[in-house]
């Protein structure tokens, strides 16, 4: 028997693996980055046998990840929930059309926002789309799920979602290995039709996509993710979902003396919910992410006093479950501890001693010091660090790419000066087609291009757009002379600063690349290079 | 047999390559575990927190209840701090003493000391100058392991193995290193409290 100690993100990419995957697409993103990196440290993925490079995005992802499935092979593309907002269009639109060789989407969802802007909870999006979602509770389910989602994605012709949440992405355990399975022959679809959805053709799709959901209801009901466990005690049922599961567990030591039902497949399994709705006087539902179940389950009237869970009160609404939350909610004595101490402080991430974009932060916080009017629309990755003391340098941080755009929208209403701050890689990811806007229309905004030559946040990936900066702003349209480069370094900081404020008195698009690599990855790339 | 351990410090400490030691260990044992920790943007010199949870029964949460930590292993002693309310009655506290003042201000060090000599069960020392008599300062992680390691309840044997293992492709002159740094941690606690 082969065991391993593996993270939920790496018990998924093992399944995937052993389940005969060709493909994995991804963005890095947490806590979802450790799926791709574990691929591309495997075997398969460094001959070559599973491709795993880094995608431009989560559309571009998921999208490379559909052509394979067209193409007859199993694909799986992975990102963390903010990133299924990117690639929403090509996941609605597979379930349309289908999957040749099985298709699966993995997004990580993040509870209490340890490292996201929000804590979306990404079964609403397999709903949404028709498609079945299986939720691990474990990480030996994690690493079973691939092979269970590859299967139903063939059999029903449907992509299907896995949803993780960070305590589960980011945790290890013990796994035990199964069966390995090769990969798909290539193979194209009979019906040229079938990716083609023309109104004409799409209309027949979604009525096939809608006419297949009672099978899928049907597989939930029998799939062995979903477990109806029977108790003594009546007066109480409890639907657990995913690792919600685990705490119900740990409250219990293991044996809950009440019915409880655990899910981790969807559609939900309706009639193992009627069961515990039908035997139980009261039903908990302990979900972590949104009252998705809960909700359905109320309906209407509104004052339900049977359904008891996030929206109630008995859970907090928002944020991680914990055993304790969980064994308050079920009226469990809680364990006597000591005293909070009132002297930690907060310690809060800031950027690294040395890091580039400290000091870009002080030059453009010199050049701006005459601009009071102006703002900084900043974006998503390390650099939004520069939003606390010392720098306090930006005004926004909302979603990859916006920075640009909303510094364009901004301009647009008459602010000046009208600054975007981005790092490369969310540049290439999402803030090109914004840039193409500020040349089209001319848009005075000045962009500073923050190229460490590395995804930085997420650990030091490769960036998409090392090298290939000046010419995708000069391809883009942006005048040669207003793409400037600085080399961000405190001997250099008077020269930046001027350069700053030379751009930011230009009344067109300009781009300052301030170009120095990451502390973090130039140190790694330095002890790599004394070993060779 | 069942230890609940939090493990406490600062982004770049090393906390998490304890814990994989401590997981290391536990795998090579036969044992059931379960290890939670912090990625990410947590890390960028932010407060780094992981759970481990050892037992010879299945585990079923990630993580450790509040009152139910068996030990706290911090590498800071502010952090040490921060996870009481984690630990249990008589659970045992193993902290370095040297603190990591990435912050202004950082809380007053004579309480923050005062308070660890408050609780019943600690181990409170310095790990550095350890480290430093070992051979790297960057050791301190290991020296904190083998001080924490008579407490963690699987022979101590398993974990010095498991931190050969951790170390085995940076070399011999690491491994050794951090050898030295696990049996200095070890005599620590080994040694009469003060």
């Amino acid at each position: 028997m082969r065991t391993r100690v593996l993270l939920g993100d790496e018990a998924v990419a093992q399944g995937a693996i052993d389940a005969g995957l060709s493909g994995a697409y991804s963005y890095p993103g947490t806590p979802s980055t450790e799926i791709v990196e574990y691929i591309q440290r495997s075997d398969a993925g460094r001959d070559g046998r599973i491709h795993c490079r880094w995608s431009t995005n989560e559309k571009t992802a998921l999208e490379a990840a559909l052509g394979m499935s067209y193409a007859g092979r199993r694909a799986m593309a992975s990102m963390k929930h903010v990133g299924l907002n990117v690639a929403a269009d090509p996941f609605i639109n597979s379930a349309i059309v289908g999957a040749n060789g099985g298709l699966v989407v993995v997004a990580a969802d993040d509870p209490s926002m340890h490292s996201s802007q929000n804590e979306q909870d990404s079964r609403f999006y397999a709903d949404f789309a028709l498609v079945p979602c299986i939720e691990p509770s474990d990480q030996q389910e994690a690493y079973a799920a691939p092979g269970v989602a590859f299967e139903l994605s063939e059999r029903f012709h449907v992509p299907v979602l896995i949803r993780l949440t960070t305590r589960l992405a980011h945790s290890r355990a013990v796994v035990t290995l199964g069966e390995t399975r090769g990969a798909n022959d290539l193979s194209i679809p009979t019906d040229r039709k079938q990716y083609v959805i023309l109104p004409a053709h799409a209309r027949g799709s979604y009525q096939r996509l809608v006419e297949r959901q009672p099978q899928l209801a049907a597989a939930s009901e029998e799939s062995p993710f979903n477990r109806y466990t029977d108790g003594p005690d009546k007066s109480l049922g409890i639907l657990a979902c995913g690792i919600a599961h685990n705490y119900v567990l740990e409250a219990y030591d293991g044996m809950p003396p009440h019915p409880a039902l655990k899910v981790s497949q969807y559609p939900a399994p309706a009639d193992l919910i009627e069961r515990l709705l039908a035997d139980c006087d009261q039903v908990l539902v302990v979900e972590e992410g949104f009252p998705f179940l809960e909700a359905r389950l109320r309906g209407f009237p509104r004052v339900d006093r049977a359904i008891r869970g996030r929206l109630d009160g008995s859970l907090p609404r928002t944020g991680e479950l914990s055993p304790g939350i969980v064994a308050r909610a079920l009226g469990l004595p809680g364990r006597q501890t000591l005293p909070a101490s009132r002297l930690p402080a907060p310690r809060p991430p800031a950027l690294c001693p040395g890091c580039p974009h400290a000091d870009t932060y002080r030059a453009l916080n010199e050049a701006m010091a005459t601009h009071p009017m102006g703002r900084v629309f900043s974006d998503i990755g390390c650099y939004t660090l520069g939003a606390f003391p010392p720098y306090e340098a930006i005004d926004t941080c909302v979603e990859m790419g916006a920075s640009i755009t909303m510094a364009k929208g901004a301009a647009d209403a008459g602010l000046r000066p009208a600054v975007a701050v981005i790092g490369d890689s969310t540049f290439t990811h999402s803030g090109m087609t914004g840039l193409l806007d500020c040349v089209s229309e001319a848009s005075p905004v000045t962009i500073v291009l923050l190229d460490n030559l590395t995804v930085a946040m997420t650990g030091g990936q490769d960036s998409q757009a090392t090298s290939r900066l000046e010419s995708i702003c000069a391809g883009l349209g942006v005048a040669p002379e207003h793409i400037r480069v600085i080399e961000p370094l405190p001997k250099a900081h008077e020269k930046n600063a001027a350069i700053l404020a030379d751009e930011l008195a230009y009344d067109g698009p300009s781009v300052v690349i301030a170009r120095r690599e990451c502390v973090q990855t130039a140190r790694r790339h330095a002890t790599k290079r004394e070993a060779a | 047999m069942k230890r609940d351990v939090i493990l406490a410090g600062v982004g770049g400490q090393g906390l998490l390559t304890i814990a994989a030691a401590i997981a290391g260990a536990a795998h090579a044992l036969g044992l059931h575990l379960k290890q939670s920790e912090v990625h990410g943007m947590a890390q960028r010199g932010g407060v780094v927190r992981s759970h481990v949870r050892l037992s010879d029964r299945p585990i079923h949460s990630d993580l450790i209840p509040e009152g139910a930590a068996d030990l706290l292993l911090a590498a800071e002693p502010m952090e040490a701090l921060r996870y009481l309310p984690y630990l249990a009655p008589d659970g045992m506290v193993v902290a370095n003493r040297v603190p990591m003042k990435n912050i202004d201000p950082y809380p007053d060090e004579d309480e923050i000391a005062a308070a660890l000599r408050a609780l019943a069960h600690r181990l409170v020392f310095d790990a550095v100058s350890l480290a430093r008599e070992a051979g790297s300062i960057r050791s301190a992680n290991i020296v904190l392991l083998g001080a924490g390691a008579p407490f963690l309840g699987i022979p101590v044997d398993a974990l010095r193995a498991a931190v050969d293992r951790l170390f085995e492709r940076k070399g011999p002159a690491i491994v050794e290193t951090n050898r030295r740094a696990f049996d200095l941690g070890l005599a620590q606690a080994e040694r009469p409290a003060d």
